[in-house]
């Protein structure tokens, strides 16, 4: 089986693999930051990515397939995510951070299964297609295969996104102090920052992140319901092979993931799901910690 | 030694549950009755992860895991195989069990959330072999049309078989809690550092019960058989792990029945508000999104505090 597989399939294939990771990564870093800083295993982050492709689906239209569409949505979608988050985070969120985490995953589970409804009376139970603009459609060749435009468009956005997030941990005055309030958020209030804006800030941007992959993935696959449900544990795995609420181990994790998977579609197409958790399973039973060190 | 853990009134009230059970079908049409065996197989199977979440105080994410693998050895069992029809009933939960002991051995080194999503990377694994393993297991279609035993295929006949496994269960369940190993993992919960100081192998006791429960949780999966005659991959699907873990919540864990009435209000809740909209999960949710927000003490608070209050008590002593 393995005989037939070209050296040029293969690098085709694991440039694919690493397409997929930056949507991987854009959607756990996201986790990440959230679960590292606040401590709430965001069940719903997975239904934000999908609320992020249905809203940038919907701006897609309004505009009526003009070139700028797609440009406009990836703008819109992760604000107006964004400004879902907002809601639930100043509406009920922030007076719950002190419960212990199986109360907060069981409540971020039931706005899952509340969001997971409303995008099926908004947007109804049909498949939905985003179409990439001009310029990012067609293909260009790579050892001699073709190479969707668009995925390598994708390649382009992870590392800005990836320096970016750095950016705004290490740079930023917000950044700093949400470090230090994942560390230690008693002190922090102490010396006198209201630690309660600044985790509704890092909650905020790491649903942004969440709808910004939603929009990001909308033109390589059918939008539809379920998007979360299978998002979402793939990008909690990863969260936690990488370490919680490490930006990089979330790169890690994302690539570990995203290439596994795509070896897999190469060597045994059948079973290409399977070969992501059993890296992960691997990974998990020697650093049972997760590659890079936690925040926590 | 079991005899003082069943005091006279709470025997009184699972005598007089059981008849009233028992004598159900002669009044329920058949709907109401496959409903109710739904329910007792739903309810035996939180009760199975409430005894590792609430007595254990282990974070066990992916318990319908355990639910799918007996559901689905008890199914190929019967499709497959020649054995006499009953073995099914014994190969589901065993099956389970032996998935148990695989996947305790690695989840036990570690604890809470860390425990809980290697657990939901293991089950996953298990889920998505069974979902692409079209020649075996069916794959995302599952199972239909599984050939049950005449005796209890038709719908009360399946009735019975399902109550009697679930009150035998759930008495087994209520001695294990009750017997010295139960109080040794209760201890466990409430302090596992000072459990592992006096002696205690915490990491093997959590192994124990963890295999316990995946083998009830296997027993609740074969009755599952019985009720529906078919399988599928959402058997094991992670939504329905965190399904059960609400129904341990709604009902009260800390508390026996706890699990069982959680279940009764989630089946009922899907299977009425299913009837009138689609937007079922819409309505679980609020409810869901209600009940932690204002009633954290109704129904989780009450036995927190009992502990708390517990807890101020010891260390008012010293």
């Amino acid at each position: 089986m393995t005989a037939n597989i070209t050296w040029a399939a293969f690098s085709q294939q694991i440039l694919v693999g690493l397409s997929k990771t930056t949507i991987l990564f854009i959607v756990s870093s996201g986790l990440s930051l959230v679960l590292g800083v606040l401590r709430i295993p965001n069940v719903f982050h997975g239904s934000l990515y999908m609320i992020g492709a249905f809203i940038a689906y919907s701006a897609a239209m309004v505009l009526g397939g003009s070139p700028l569409g797609f440009w406009v949505a990836l703008v819109v979608a992760p604000l107006g995510v964004a400004l879902i988050s907002l809601i639930v985070e100043r509406g009920l969120f922030c007076r719950l951070y002190e419960r212990e985490h199986l109360m907060l995953l069981l409540f971020t589970f039931a706005f899952m299964l509340v969001f997971g409804d409303l995008v099926k009376l908004v947007w109804g139970s049909d498949y939905r297609s985003l179409s990439a603009p001009p310029i990012l459609q067609g293909y260009f060749s790579i050892f001699g295969l073709p190479f969707p435009r668009y995925n390598a468009f994708l390649l382009l956005i992870g590392p800005l996104v990836a320096f970016g997030l750095w950016f705004l941990t290490n740079k930023t005055k917000i950044g700093k102090i949400s470090r230090a309030a994942a560390v230690d958020r008693e002190m922090v209030g102490a010396v006198g920052i209201n630690v309660s804006w600044v985790f509704a800030a890092v909650f905020i941007i790491g649903c942004f992140l969440a709808g910004l992959g939603g929009a990001l993935v909308a033109p390589t696959q059918n939008i539809t319901q379920g998007m979360d449900h299978a998002i979402i544990i793939e990008a909690f795995l990863i969260v936690i092979i990488g370490g919680l609420g490490n930006i990089w181990g979330a790169l890690l994790g994302a690539l570990i993931f995203g290439l596994t998977d795509s070896i897999g579609i190469l060597v045994w197409p059948q079973f290409a799901i399977v070969f992501p958790y059993i890296a992960v399973v691997v990974v998990l039973m020697f650093r049972p910690q997760g590659l890079l060190k936690s925040v926590w | 030694m079991f005899a003082a853990a069943i005091n006279k009134r709470s025997f009184g009230i699972a005598v007089t549950l059981l008849v009233l059970l028992g004598v159900l079908p002669f009044f329920l049409d058949r709907f109401y009755i496959y409903l109710t065996a739904l329910i007792l197989v739903t309810g035996l199977l939180a009760t199975s992860l409430n005894m590792v979440l609430g007595y254990g105080g282990m974070y066990q994410f992916h318990h319908a895991v355990f639910y799918g693998v007996g559901a689905y050895a008890c199914a190929l069992t019967l499709i497959k195989t020649d054995l006499p029809p009953y073995a099914g009933f014994i190969v589901g939960p065993v099956v389970a069990a032996a998935v148990g002991v695989i996947m305790g051995l690695i989840c036990v080194r570690l604890s809470k959330l860390y425990f809980g999503m290697l657990q939901i990377a293991l089950g996953s694994l298990v889920w998505a072999i069974v979902y692409r393993w079209y020649s075996f297991t069916g794959g995302d279609d599952g199972l239909h049309g599984v050939p049950v035993p005449d005796l209890i295929s038709s719908i009360n006949g399946a009735y019975y078989f399902t109550l009697i496994i679930t009150a035998l269960c759930m008495v087994l369940i209520y001695l294990i809690i009750n017997s010295p190993f139960g109080r040794i993992f209760q201890a466990i919960r409430d302090n596992p550092e000072r459990s592992e100081t006096i002696g205690v192998n915490v990491k093997r006791h959590q192994l124990v019960g963890l295999t316990i429960a995946a083998f009830f949780g296997g027993v609740a999966g074969s009755l599952f058989v019985t009720v529906e005659g078919s399988v599928f991959p959402d058997l094991m699907f992670w939504t329905l792990s965190l399904e059960i873990l609400i129904m341990c919540l709604l009902g009260g864990w800390f508390t026996f029945l706890g699990p069982m009435v959680g279940a009764g209000i989630v089946v009922s809740l899907q299977t009425f508000v299913g009837m009138y909209t689609e937007y079922w999960t819409l309505i679980m949710g609020i409810i869901l999104i209600l009940l932690i927000f204002f009633l954290p003490e109704g129904v989780l608070g009450f036995f927190l505090e009992r502990f708390s209050s517990r807890e101020q008590a010891m260390s008012a002593e010293k």
